[in-house]
């Protein structure tokens, strides 16, 4: 018996790195405890490691002025490698999750509101992977084309989008992300804020861009100063490539209608 | 207060209960928090909040604590939640119905919680020169190896809770019984306690603080 309801268009997401879907249904997260490590020699338990700590797609210090190389040295090589690594020891301990991608990983140990130990390192490396590619040198204006139109749909106008993001983020408390996400049952795009490790993908929702805002993200560049790091992002950072990209990809996903094709 | 509590008895049953709850426990508790009566709303009689002074130098926790964090500390994210609480006092006692007090009670929560965290968190240091790091004796001290085993048990204990603490939030081992549990020590885990320092390094944070807490203010 499946964890989880099978729905028909469910499809993990996000990239896989490491490990390889070992059950290869398309569809539901399988059963736990459903795969064996292949090698069940006494010296099987010298598995080091199942995840790497992916590089971001620039230099660390592309993203100058806006985002400090120490930042990224700090974020990207002490917190989010140190996440990759208690994953990885996590990972070698419990058999019980061996075979899983990433996404489907974060599902099951989110455990519906109830997070396993292991989630917190699972979901933070995936937020951490998601973050970096949300952001580019020279980043920043306006989506284009066919993002613009579903945000102009979904919030009225991208200047709306942008205080309502702007808002939510500064108004979040504590240690909290940020996201721009595709809703899968509603069809349309929502802001949604989560606390310390959570993401959209444990309620299937289809994550367009993110923001980090635990303190470590902008604490060496701006200090206390939230406000002015959320909107340097958006002015300066935010990559609407990745964004348009993982909408496209959305959209395979989601019937969103027919698309307007202008008429010659 | 009396302002407060007639603007609330209009019947709206449950949903106001928890708010006065927070808001009076609130009330009680800021009898520890210096407060400025020079400066009342007097349009409503009500008072409002001001940042409590340090009673030492910036400098003087060095260097358990660096100058700028304690800087930053005290000027920018205590006095943000002491403004943010003035506000949301505003808003609730202006508030014409229900809902709308109950959507700033998480406000006060936040803002006021974390004014009287800071306020006995300020107490709770000393600079070495003033006892700062000195083990508790007497009363106390025989509470605590009562209760935890040992003086360095207490402290493990507390340095372990506040390296697994995720996220942001506070550690408090010693609070006083009673109807309201007032903190009597507590440690500031969120990053912003210790970032510009240690960067994510919480557990050096936290053994190199015991080196300033004020034992005496608890006792």
């Amino acid at each position: 018996m499946s964890l989880f309801n099978c729905i028909s268009n469910q499809c993990p997401l996000g990239s896989n790195f490491g490990s390889s879907n070992k059950l290869g249904s398309f569809g539901a997260v399988p059963q736990l405890g459903g795969a064996q490590r292949r090698d069940k020699s006494r010296n099987s338990r010298s598995i080091t490691a199942y995840y790497g700590l992916k590089s971001p797609p620039y230099k660390l210090d592309a993203l100058e002025p806006y985002m400090s190389q120490k930042t990224l040295e700090v974020h990207w090589g002490v917190h989010h490698r140190g996440y990759v690594e208690a994953l990885n020891k996590h990972l070698a301990k419990k058999d019980v999750l061996y075979g899983y991608t990433m996404d489907e990983l974060i599902k099951v140990t989110y455990s519906n509101g109830n997070p396993w130990p292991e989630f917190n390192s699972a979901a933070q490396v995936w937020n951490h992977d998601f973050f970096w590619e949300s952001m580019q040198p020279g980043g920043g204006e306006m989506p284009t084309l066919g993002l613009l139109q579903q945000i102009e749909k979904d919030f009225g106008s991208f200047i709306n989008f942008r205080e309502k993001f702007v808002e939510a983020a500064i108004t979040s408390f504590g240690s909290c992300w940020v996201w721009l996400v595709l809703k899968r049952e509603k069809r349309c795009l929502a802001i949604v804020k989560t606390s310390n490790a959570i993401n959209p993908l444990v309620w299937n929702d289809i994550p367009i861009t993110g923001l980090d805002v635990w303190e470590h993200a902008y604490y060496l560049d701006f200090k206390n100063d939230r406000a002015k790091y959320i909107n340097t992002f958006m002015d300066h950072l935010i990559s609407w490539e990745a964004a348009a990209a993982r909408m496209a990809r959305a959209q395979s996903f989601v019937n969103l209608g027919e698309p307007k094709i202008p008429v010659a | 207060m009396d302002n407060k509590t007639g603007a609330m008895d209009k019947n709206w049953g449950g949903a106001i209960g928890p708010v006065r709850l927070i808001v009076d426990t609130l009330m009680v508790i800021r009898t520890l928090i210096t407060r400025n009566p020079a400066a009342p709303l007097a349009s409503r009689g009500l008072h409002t909040f001001s940042l409590p002074n340090l009673p030492y130098d910036y400098g003087d926790l060095e260097p358990a604590i660096s100058a700028e964090i304690m800087q930053l500390h005290h000027q920018k994210h205590h006095q943000a939640y002491i403004t943010n609480y003035n506000k949301a006092l505003d808003q609730i006692q202006a508030a014409a119905d229900a809902p709308t007090v109950v959507k700033l009670q998480s406000a006060i929560k936040f803002n006021g919680g974390g004014h009287v965290n800071h306020s006995i968190f300020w107490t709770n240091l000393a600079p070495v020169r003033a006892g700062g790091g000195e083990p508790p004796r007497g009363p106390l001290r025989w509470a605590i190896d009562n209760n935890f085993g040992s003086f360095e048990a207490l402290i493990q204990k507390m340095s372990a809770e506040g390296a697994a603490v995720q996220g942001s939030g506070w550690v408090d081992p010693l609070v006083s019984k009673g109807a309201s549990l007032v903190p009597l020590l507590g440690i500031d885990v969120w990053e912003h306690a210790y970032y510009l320092q240690y960067q994510n390094v919480r557990p050096d944070y936290l053994e190199n603080i015991w080196k300033v807490v004020n034992w005496k203010y608890a006792s």
